[in-house]
């Protein structure tokens, strides 16, 4: 039978604000345990939570983003069950008033151009975290995370494939950090993704029974986790089998995914209005302004670096993947004009390589951006060639100043002058009597063996044009 | 609507309160009439009513986002039962 998958997304997004959702405690990453869990994250008695304006502010950045209806009232519920690593016995959320609704965002899976709904966006607070080693058949709790602030996005379920999921995925996490709103560090857990997913005979309209998968941390593991689960559903149907609505954990070890048979009994969340908790009310003034605060979207900015800089739809995607990187490019090319083409490879290729050899951030390379305008002048200028623009790179990135620093303390000034190129030329020819002789003898392809002679006798420096140039003069000149 | 003992003992065990076999009955009774009262408002016309989620008619006040608190740790777990390396201990939660 020819099956269809049926995928919806729920993506819980760390805001991020300074201080947590409801508390004015730090939510910073990595503090020693419980150092950040004050009164009210850890639901001493005869607290009561104030919320955070930033947060609110950031979820209507995300709403504005992807073109959803901002409620202007929004309610916050509890929601309620029992778990060591949620002290107060239910988590603070929002359940039949969000503050964010439908909205959407374009993907793009193989040419073709997907528009996938967003049914909600919610704010939430998260839970602390459980240690289950090493304390003698007890569970360690540390509560510096309950209360850090969430935005939970929740897709509608237009997702067909698991590609498609990471191209939703890939483009959220995108979005989340031009925005400014999510650091989006998968390993430390600021954008997780739970994703529900179902199959179908092709053509049938309603839904098939869906497993939920939770917590999945990377764009490879999803994809995985997803394509395991379509083939284990279709197998079980099949076979005469019936899926079962329940939550399934993957093990990326054994690439499968697994049932969580003991959270089902507790699914009943009785959710209610939290009494502690007045309507959040958005006036005008607050959603206008921080419309005009909104940066210069992806899929926005990626249009433009194709239009303005004549760039590929390919190399404007890999500039505009995140904000720093492309504000590095527009930088270079404000520094370098006229040149946006050749910045853009040096972006791309030596500059996003290095990144990712010495696993640093762009905002923390030693090669900056009017460094890398430098280099690529010197490039359009022909002070230098390409291959010995490598070298100045590496030797910028390793501290040795700038471009014409480099070129200057190492003798790397391009040969461009045509006597000297000559000199050099006739010189190799006279070493070489023997190639000299096959070449014209007929063996054409001994040309670039002189180029070569020529490039190495003055270590790369002269300039390839030229010596190719008064080469094909000389020997050619010669040959009639 | 009615409730049974079925019904009280799931609610009971939701939200893990110890309900003895003798109160089962009572329970059931009580809280079907709280019910009750529940069925009685669902019975009035509401169409045009805008949904109140708190008596009170104002909206949630907002903090500038600083922090605010500092580290009480140790305070916290002097009264806690069992604390250990900075966190708290609690009976092994079998996931």
């Amino acid at each position: 039978m020819d099956w269809e998958t049926v995928i919806g997304l729920e993506v819980h997004v760390q805001l991020l604000t300074n201080s947590k959702l409801f508390s004015g405690s730090s939510t910073r990453f990595g503090a020693e345990p419980n150092t950040q869990a004050c009164a009210v994250d850890i639901a001493l008695p005869g607290v009561l939570p104030v919320m955070n304006r930033d947060a609110a502010r950031m979820a209507v950045k995300f709403g504005l983003a992807v073109g959803a209806t901002i409620n202007r009232r929004s309610i916050f519920a509890r929601k309620n069950y029992f778990y060591p690593d949620l002290p107060k016995g239910y988590q603070i959320s929002q359940y039949e008033l969000p503050v964010v609704q439908l909205g959407r965002l374009a993907i793009e899976v193989d040419g073709v151009h997907k528009e996938i709904g967003i049914t909600r966006a919610h704010l939430e607070e998260d839970a602390g975290k459980s240690l289950h080693e090493d304390f003698r058949g007890l569970t360690g709790i540390d509560l510096n995370r309950a209360g850090t602030p969430l935005l939970e996005i929740v897709s509608e379920p237009d997702l067909r494939s698991a590609r498609e999921a990471v191209a939703y995925l890939k483009k959220l996490h995108v979005l989340v950090r031009y925005l400014g709103i999510c650091d989006g560090n998968m390993q430390e857990g600021s954008f997780r993704c739970d994703a529900n997913v179902s199959v179908r005979p092709r053509g049938q309209h309603a839904f098939g029974t869906r497993a939920e998968i939770k917590n999945v941390n990377s764009f490879r593991f999803v994809e995985k986790a997803i394509d395991y689960e379509v083939g284990r559903q279709i197998e079980l149907i099949e076979g005469g089998g019936k899926v079962v609505q329940e939550t399934r954990q993957y093990d990326s070890v054994r690439n499968e995914t697994r049932s969580m048979r003991s959270k089902e009994e507790a699914h009943d969340y009785r959710y209610f209005p939290d009494p502690d908790l007045l309507p959040l009310q958005l006036d005008p003034g607050f959603i206008e302004e921080t419309a005009t605060d909104m940066p210069e979207l992806p899929d926005a900015k990626r249009e433009r670096f194709t239009r303005e800089y004549g760039l590929t739809v390919y190399d404007a995607e890999v500039l505009t993947g995140s904000r720093d990187m492309a504000d590095y490019y527009e930088d270079a090319v404000r520094a370098v004009p006229g040149q946006p083409k050749l910045t853009a490879n040096w972006v791309i290729g030596e500059f996003s390589g290095y990144l990712n050899r010495d696993n640093v951030e762009v905002s923390g390379a030693p090669v900056t951006s009017d460094m890398l305008a430098g280099l690529v002048q010197r490039i359009a200028d022909s002070t230098i060639s390409g291959k010995i623009a490598k070298e100045i790179f590496e030797a910028m990135w390793d501290g040795e100043g700038d471009a014409d620093a480099v070129i200057d303390k190492r003798g790397l000034r391009q040969i461009t002058d045509k006597s000297a190129i000559e000199q050099v030329i006739d010189e190799v020819l006279t070493r070489n009597p023997k190639q000299l002789e096959q070449y014209r003898a007929g063996q054409d392809k001994l040309f670039g063996f002189f180029v070569g002679q020529v490039m190495k006798a003055t270590q790369g420096k002269a300039n390839p044009a030229q010596v190719n140039d008064a080469l094909r003069k000389k020997l050619d000149g010669n040959r009639t | 609507m009615a409730l049974n003992r079925t019904d009280v003992e799931r609610i009971a065990h939701l939200a893990r309160l110890e309900v003895g076999e003798q109160e089962l009955a009572a329970y059931a009774e009580t809280l079907s009439r709280i019910l009750g009262l529940i069925e009685q408002m669902n019975a009035i016309d509401t169409d045009g009513i805008a949904p109140m989620a708190h008596p009170l008619d104002a909206g949630l006040r907002l903090r500038a986002d600083e922090v605010t608190e500092r580290d009480q740790r140790e305070r916290f777990q002097a009264i806690a039962p069992s604390a250990q390396a900075g966190l708290y201990l609690v009976p092994k939660v079998i996931e």
